[in-house]
């Protein structure tokens, strides 16, 4: 009866050592491909802007500030050649300055009603806005599975199997910049602007 | 529906993969009742008929109709989303050639980055009234339409908070369920139609004879399971698709992070009163929101539950209001 009991034993903590070991190899592959789909996004709005840029230049002598802002931190986020979840920190820095400088961007082009009627801007802008949310959906895909990932290998009993899969916790896409982070000020105090 | 909702994602699309397979064994397991207990009936009748006179032994109908209802569930699984997406008469969306259907495709891209699936091929259905539904058998042969009156309707935002619910539907597997469903209440209905004429009396034997009672009772048993048979198959259809439209809207809040949009969608689609003519009665539970505009889905209860494919909008829209509100309590922190 004993040696019995003590199989049984050993087979079901053995299945359970190879389900969470598995499951972490699972989860550190997701975080992966979901790192990599951020960088697909990114690639795509690099692309993008050059053709942003061109598209607004001739119309917008008067804004030229913000286009080179724009310019400039897209060149900036090109440049950046770190890959995987360990350079998240420089890309996201890069990415976050292009974010905003681009938001800037939109606000202008949103203040001139006659950039907007005159020839593709508003598909322009349009797809703009597609790819802006691409990269938020991907980093919040990539956010919610590192997270996963993380909680995981921390958590009782699984910690116990995450030296043995190789497990590290992954960085989360952090927004950084101030601009991004600011709460809008409503002023709604009814006085008559000057 | 918490039962429902407290499963994860791999517990969900197991559970669904299992309904799926339950669904069509149940599919197959009839149809052999039916045929077997044809046979039965029909041996016992002629058993203790004359020499002469043929003599059922071999159940012929049995496994004729078992082969039938396995062909019909394989071809079912094949050309489910197909048959789904014709019946609606949807065309498919592949150069947009407006604006709004630029923005439908850009919007379905997002979304399926949001969720983690890939893009789902995307169908219009040419009908004013705002609907939307997804069909498919998983995350990579998958379908999503959305009506004329959605793209009229609604918002970059609500349209993100619809496309977002139909990916939820396919990343948890309800589509399989679905489509099948939808496809095989489909095929029970058809063949009904066809049998029952063959089984309507009128050119019965006129031989007078007394049959045993075992068999006057498995011959009843037998014709009332027929005439059940479509009945059955819609209250499956019924049951199976309310409790998932509030894992949907979860879901679809989960991916935009934005549950308000979705409820003032919903709200949209609940104020344009005319019934979604393009989409029929098989294809009712795939879609977001009850497309017969019955009044059945505006209140809760026994018959409701019983009888509608929809839970209650009100429900719906006041749980994602709450879901907003609280996002909106935890930023202001």
């Amino acid at each position: 009866m004993g040696p019995l009991v003590f199989l049984i034993l050993l087979v079901v903590v053995a299945a359970w050592l190879i389900g969470a070991y598995n499951g972490l190899v699972a989860l550190k592959n997701q975080t992966l491909n979901a790192f990599k789909q951020i960088d697909v996004q990114l690639k795509r709005r690099h692309d993008l802007i050059p053709n942003l840029v061109n598209a607004v230049r001739g119309a917008m002598d008067f804004e030229k500030s913000t286009l080179e802002a724009v310019i400039q931190a897209r060149n900036q986020a090109v440049k950046v050649n770190a890959t995987g979840p360990e350079g998240i920190k420089q890309i996201s820095q890069a990415e976050n300055a292009l974010s905003s400088a681009l938001q800037r961007l939109m606000v202008v082009v949103e203040q001139y009603p006659q950039l907007r009627a005159t020839g593709n801007i508003g598909q322009l802008q349009e797809e703009l806005t597609s790819t802006e949310n691409k990269v938020a959906f991907a980093r919040q895909l990539y956010n919610d599975t590192a997270t996963q990932y993380n909680t995981k290998q921390q958590q009782f009993p699984t910690s116990l199997v995450a030296g043995l899969a190789k497990a590290q916790p992954a960085d989360l896409w952090e927004i950084e910049d101030q601009g991004e982070k600011a709460v809008p000020q409503v002023d709604l105090s009814l006085k008559p602007k000057t | 529906m918490t039962d429902e909702a407290s499963l994860n994602l791999f517990q969900q699309q197991e559970a669904n993969r299992r309904r799926t397979v339950v669904l069509v064994v149940g599919f197959v397991a009839f149809f052999a009742w039916l045929g077997f207990g044809g046979d039965f009936i029909y041996y016992l009748f002629t058993r203790d008929a004359p020499r002469s006179v043929y003599h059922h032994t071999f159940p012929w109908f049995g496994i004729g109709l078992s082969l039938v209802a396995a062909a019909i569930a394989w071809y079912a699984y094949r050309t489910g989303p197909e048959k789904v997406l014709w019946s609606t008469g949807a065309r498919e969306l592949v150069e947009p050639g407006t604006d709004k259907e630029r923005q439908l495709v850009n919007v379905v891209e997002e979304m399926a980055i949001g969720a983690g699936v890939p893009r789902p091929r995307i169908w219009i259905v040419d009908d004013s009234d705002p609907n939307a539904f997804a069909t498919g058998t998983d995350p990579l042969h998958s379908h999503i339409a959305v009506t004329q009156g959605v793209l009229d309707l609604c918002t970059r935002d609500e349209l993100q908070g619809v496309v977002a619910h139909e990916l939820g539907h396919v990343k948890n597997l309800d589509v399989r369920l679905m489509t099948m469903l939808a496809a095989l209440v489909g095929a029970v209905a058809l063949m009904h139609d066809g049998t029952s004429r063959v089984l309507r009396p009128g050119g019965g034997s006129s031989e007078e004879r007394k049959p045993s009672p075992l068999l006057l009772i498995l011959l009843v048993v037998w014709i009332i399971s027929w005439i059940l048979a479509p009945i059955i198959a819609q209250l499956l259809a019924l049951g199976v698709s309310r409790k998932r439209e509030y894992l949907a809207d979860a879901m679809s809040a989960q991916f935009t992070r934005n549950p308000l949009a979705l409820a003032s969608a919903l709200q949209k689609i609940e104020g344009a009163e005319a019934p979604t003519t393009h989409i029929k009665r098989g294809a009712a539970h795939l879609c977001i929101a009850d497309p017969l505009g019955r009044r059945l889905t505006s209140h809760e209860g026994l018959f409701a539950d019983a009888l509608a494919t929809h839970p209650p909008m009100a429900k719906r829209i006041a749980i994602l209001r709450g879901m907003g509100y609280a996002q909106l309590k935890q930023e202001s922190r």
